[in-house]
């Protein structure tokens, strides 16, 4: 054991390294508003009246959790310029993240949904509100807020899948930090340094989500 | 399907009216050859043992459940399964539950606001007004501004009266207002819905609260296995009941309270 901690090439990488933590935070939310749509349709869709809709919805999700996250990432990649959509890589991986979050998120959501009381439900209907409605502006808000813990821990995992998103040379921290290590050859001290980063970013992410809880979802309950 | 051909004699001032309305949940049949007419201003108690259709018989008025023969009228309203006949008798009727369907996220005053806005098209400042009004006459308008978990049973199923009054309905239905409530809570519920008779509401309860019958009703109803056994005014239905399943239920009721 005689490594000499050397981190010269990370305080010089330092500027490029904060950069790219914001990269990987526009990737995160990027991708999480994009789950966020895609869970919050698919739950829709998955419990509409067309039974085609629900198998199409049903077949998304047991595809996307049951596939590795890298290959997804590639497969989206190469496959969307032969349907003629040319996307940079950060855009690409924005949509692989958001479509894999999303699949996680329908099956999340769903549950809380399940968990309203049908009399909510009634309650709604029999005031003259439309089912679209009453989804809209009785079931969603206590729903997200039964399941946002577990939403949280969803979406703090979706930043840290970020750092797949390297393998495309998505604009983000950990791609950065290869470029830094295989220049300098300071593995130790670069993926040292970023996994403090992550640390750091992980904490953020749930601090944010945490104020968010605090402003739509603390209303009190029995 | 619905028959048209039973709805010929209905009543000119009749606010509903059910000819023959039969319901099965799959194979069980829930409602037996229910007729039954209910006069503008008139007050109807639903009584009966557990499983007997009650709530399900009220619950086919706004359609929350559907049926499978005769036919329903609401205020000269068909009420078909198509979504335009059925959003124009909710409109008109007013649904109070058993556990009250607060809904939690919104203010007393939200809950109040919501339906006459989104569903009639009502503006935001008429809507509140129309609000504070309504928790003015179930004496909680000091409440508005706090959430259906701060609140104690009693509160929240009068702000549920409030709710749907509100929606400025024809008729009011109760499925067991106060069968969820605290001894304590009860009267304050019962006299909210005792002013509201005054006041000359439609109304169907299904209430085991004899008091209130009395005191209310203009009929008293007894179902029984889906079927409707005895109806009488409440001084025939409680001294002279007629059938014998009635006088059972009304012994048990009684023993009870
Ligand atoms: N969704 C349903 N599916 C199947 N059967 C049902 C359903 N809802 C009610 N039933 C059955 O229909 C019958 C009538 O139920 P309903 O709830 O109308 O009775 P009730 O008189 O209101 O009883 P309670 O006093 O217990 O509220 C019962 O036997 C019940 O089990
Ligand atoms: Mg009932």
């Amino acid at each position: 054991m005689n490594y000499k901690l050397d981190f010269t090439p990370v305080i010089e990488g330092m500027p490029q390294l904060l950069l790219a933590c914001l990269g990987t935070f526009g990737l995160a939310l990027g991708g999480m508003a994009l789950a966020i749509v895609i869970g919050i349709g698919g739950v829709i869709l998955r419990d509409s009246r067309v039974a085609a809709l629900r198998w199409l919805v049903k077949g998304f999700v047991e595809l996307v959790r049951n596939t590795p996250f890298l290959v997804q990432i590639f497969f989206i990649y190469f496959a969307l310029p032969l349907a003629g959509v040319r996307l940079d890589p950060t855009p690409t991986a924005i949509i692989a993240l958001g479509i894999n979050g999303g699949a996680y998120a329908i099956e999340i959501i769903r549950g809380g949904v399940q968990s309203i009381g049908k009399g909510q439900i009634e309650a709604g209907l029999a005031l003259g509100l439309h089912k679209a409605q009453v989804f809209r502006l009785i079931v969603l808000k206590p729903a997200l807020r039964a399941i946002f813990p577990s939403l949280t821990s969803q979406f703090v995992l979706l930043t840290l899948t970020t750092s797949v998103c390297s393998a495309i040379s998505a604009y983000e921290l950990t791609s950065v930090a290869q470029r830094i290590e295989s220049d300098s050859f300071r593995s130790f001290e670069v993926y040292g340094t970023i996994t403090l980063f992550y640390l750091i970013i992980s904490w953020v992410m749930m601090r944010f989500f945490a104020a968010i809880s605090q402003r739509y979802f603390s209303y009190p309950v029995k | 399907m619905n028959e048209a051909a039973t709805s010929a004699a209905a009543p000119a001032n009749a606010m509903i009216d059910m000819f023959h309305v039969e319901k099965w949940y799959g194979d069980f049949q829930a409602l037996t050859d229910i007729n039954l007419s209910v006069r503008k201003g008139e007050k109807i108690v639903l009584c009966g043992p557990s499983g007997s259709g009650k709530s399900t018989l009220i619950r086919c008025i706004n359609h929350l459940e559907g049926y499978q023969k005769g036919e329903i009228r609401v205020g000269g309203t068909r009420l078909g399964d198509d979504a335009r006949t059925i959003d124009a008798v909710r409109r008109e009727v007013g649904m109070v539950f058993q556990h009250f369907n607060l809904f939690p996220h919104m203010t007393v005053l939200q809950n109040c606001m919501l339906a006459p806005m989104r569903s009639l098209g009502v503006g935001k400042a008429q809507a509140e007004a129309t609000a504070r009004e309504l928790l003015q006459r179930v004496r909680i308008a000091e409440q508005a501004e706090k959430y259906p978990a701060q609140l104690s049973g009693g509160q929240q199923q009068r702000v549920a009266i409030a709710r749907a009054l509100c929606m400025k309905p024809k008729v009011m239905l109760f499925d067991e207002p106060t069968s969820a409530l605290d001894p304590e809570m009860v009267k304050e519920v019962l006299d909210t819905m005792i002013a509201l008779a005054e006041e000359g509401m439609t109304m169907i309860c299904v209430t085991h609260e004899m008091g209130f019958a009395r005191q209310v009703a203009d009929r008293v109803i007894f179902m029984a296995g889906g079927a409707i056994v005895e109806e009488a005014p409440p001084e025939a239905f409680f001294s002279a009941p007629r059938h014998e399943r009635t006088r059972k239920f009304l012994g048990e009721i009684l023993q009870k309270h």
